[in-house]
C-alpha cells in the first residue's frame, strides 16, 4: 500500500466528513427555514464527497474496509481532519465563519487537485469543485452580510473570526506526507495555497468590516492525528453511535 | 433474442426521476452509457450532486424497470468523470421542467423568467431549494415562489 496516498485521502475525506457532520447538526434548528435547507444541502454535498474520498482511501488500503468502515469504526486518533472543522458550531455566525474559512481553502485545494497526476483524485476533484464553488459563494456572501450588518451581528462575526483565527494555519502546514505527494504531483503543497487564500480572505474581511487578529499562532495536530481537540470525540460519539451499538447494522 | 440498445434507451426514458417525476432519468442526462457485455446489460450512471440522496433510488428504479421488461442480467456502474452538468439536460427535459413550475437552468446564473406568468421581474430567496440541484426564487409580479434548477 502507498501509505502517503492513503493518509492524504484520509485527510481529504475526514475534512469533508467532520465539517459535513457539524453542518448537519443544524438540521431542523437553524434560525430560518431557508438557512436550514441550505445548511442541510451543503452537508449532503460534503458527505457525498466523503463517500468518494474514503471509498478511494479504502481501495488504496486494500484491506477490505469500506468508506463506511473508515467513517464509523475509527477512533479519534485515527482521524486526519484539520482542527478547524471539528470546532463546535457555536452560534450561527460562528458556523458561517468556520464554513467560509474552510470553503475558501477547500476551493483552492480542489482547483489544484483537478490537475492531480492520480486520475481517480482528479475525477473526484472535478466533481467536488463545482459544488464547493457554490458553497464558497454562499458562505462568503453571508460573512459579508452579517459582518457588515447590525452592531450585534458584526460583534458576533468579529468574535467568531477571533476565535477561529488560530485554526487557519494548520490547513497550510505541510509535513513529510504532503511533500512526498506534492513532489509526485498528486496533491498541491498546502503551503503553496496560502498566498491566494490570504488575498481572497483579506478582501472579504474588509468588505465584512472585520479585523483579523494580530499574530499567526496556529494550533496543529489534527491532520497528523497527533492531538485532536476534545470536541472530535464528542462528535464521534454521536455520529458513530449506531454502528457502535449495533455493529454491522444496515438500512 | 437480444434487446437492442435503442430499445433499452426507450425504456429508460420512461423511468421518472424520483424527486422530479415529470422528467425521466434520460431527460436528466444521468444515463451516460448503455451497452451489452456478452449477456450482461451494462449501464453507466452519473450522480447529479455527490451527496444526492436520490442516486441510489435511481439505480434501483432503473433496475426494477428493466426487470419488468424481462431483462435480468444487469450491471449498473457509477461513473463520476466527466462530472454531470446541467448542459446534459435534454431539450424536452427543460420544457417539461418549466411546464411543471421549475425554471430550467440558465448560464446567466438565475432563471430567465417566472415559470408561472413569464415575468422577468424575479428575486432570489435562497441559494438552496428543496433538493441540492435547486435554488429558491420568487416572482415579483405574480408573487409565486418557485424552484430554479441550478446551473452546474
Ligand atoms: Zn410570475
Amino acid at each position: 500500500m502507498n501509505n502517503a496516498l492513503f493518509e492524504s485521502l484520509l485527510r481529504l475525506g475526514d475534512n469533508t466528513l467532520v465539517i459535513g457532520h457539524r453542518v448537519s447538526e443544524w438540521c431542523g434548528v437553524a434560525p430560518v427555514l431557508e438557512e436550514d435547507i441550505a445548511l442541510a444541502n451543503m452537508a449532503l454535498d460534503l458527505i457525498g464527497q466523503t463517500q468518494m474520498w474514503l471509498g478511494l482511501a479504502a481501495d488504496v488500503e486494500g484491506e477490505g474496509r469500506s468508506a463506511d468502515d473508515l467513517a464509523m469504526l475509527r477512533d479519534v486518533w485515527d482521524f486526519r481532519n484539520v482542527l478547524l472543522v471539528e470546532q463546535p458550531n457555536g452560534d450561527f455566525g460562528q458556523t458561517i465563519m468556520r464554513q467560509y474559512l474552510f470553503d475558501q481553502f477547500h476551493l483552492l485545494q480542489l482547483q489544484h487537485l483537478t490537475q492531480s497526476t492520480e486520475d481517480r483524485i482528479a475525477a473526484i476533484a472535478q466533481k467536488a469543485v463545482k459544488e464547493v464553488t457554490y458553497h464558497v459563494d454562499r458562505s462568503r456572501d453571508t460573512v459579508v452580510a452579517l459582518g457588515d450588518g447590525t452592531e450585534e451581528s458584526n460583534r458576533r462575526m468579529q468574535a467568531a473570526l477571533t476565535k477561529l483565527w488560530p485554526y487557519i494555519g494548520e490547513m497550510f502546514a505541510a509535513d513529510a506526507i504532503d511533500l512526498e505527494m506534492a513532489t509526485a504531483g498528486v496533491i498541491p503543497d498546502p503551503a503553496s495555497l496560502r498566498a491566494d487564500y490570504d488575498a481572497a480572505t483579506r478582501v472579504v474581511f474588509a468588505d465584512a468590516v472585520l479585523t483579523p487578529p494580530a499574530g499567526d499562532f496556529a494550533h496543529g495536530g489534527g491532520k497528523t492525528g497527533f492531538r485532536h481537540s476534545e470536541h472530535l470525540g464528542h462528535l464521534l460519539t454521536q455520529m458513530q453511535w449506531l454502528q457502535r451499538a449495533y455493529p454491522g447494522a444496515r438500512w | 433474442m437480444t434487446v437492442s440498445v435503442a430499445q433499452v434507451w426507450q425504456w429508460l426514458d420512461e423511468v421518472p426521476d424520483p424527486e422530479i417525476p415529470v422528467i425521466s432519468v434520460v431527460d436528466l442526462g444521468i444515463v451516460r452509457d448503455v451497452k451489452w457485455d456478452n449477456e450482461t446489460l451494462e449501464l453507466a450512471v452519473t450522480p447529479t450532486y455527490s451527496g444526492c440522496p436520490a442516486t441510489r433510488v435511481i439505480a434501483m428504479d432503473i433496475e426494477t424497470a428493466l426487470r419488468d421488461h424481462g431483462l435480468s442480467d444487469i450491471r449498473i456502474k457509477t461513473r463520476i468523470s466527466p462530472p454531470w452538468t446541467t448542459d446534459w439536460l435534454t431539450e424536452s427535459g427543460r420544457a417539461k421542467l418549466e411546464e411543471y413550475g421549475i425554471a430550467p437552468p440558465s448560464p446567466a446564473g438565475g432563471p430567465e423568467k417566472c415559470p408561472q406568468c413569464g415575468s422577468g421581474n424575479l428575486s432570489k430567496i435562497s441559494q438552496f431549494g428543496s433538493t441540492p440541484c435547486k435554488a429558491h426564487w420568487r416572482c415579483d409580479d405574480c408573487l409565486e415562489p418557485f424552484d430554479y434548477f441550478k446551473c452546474l
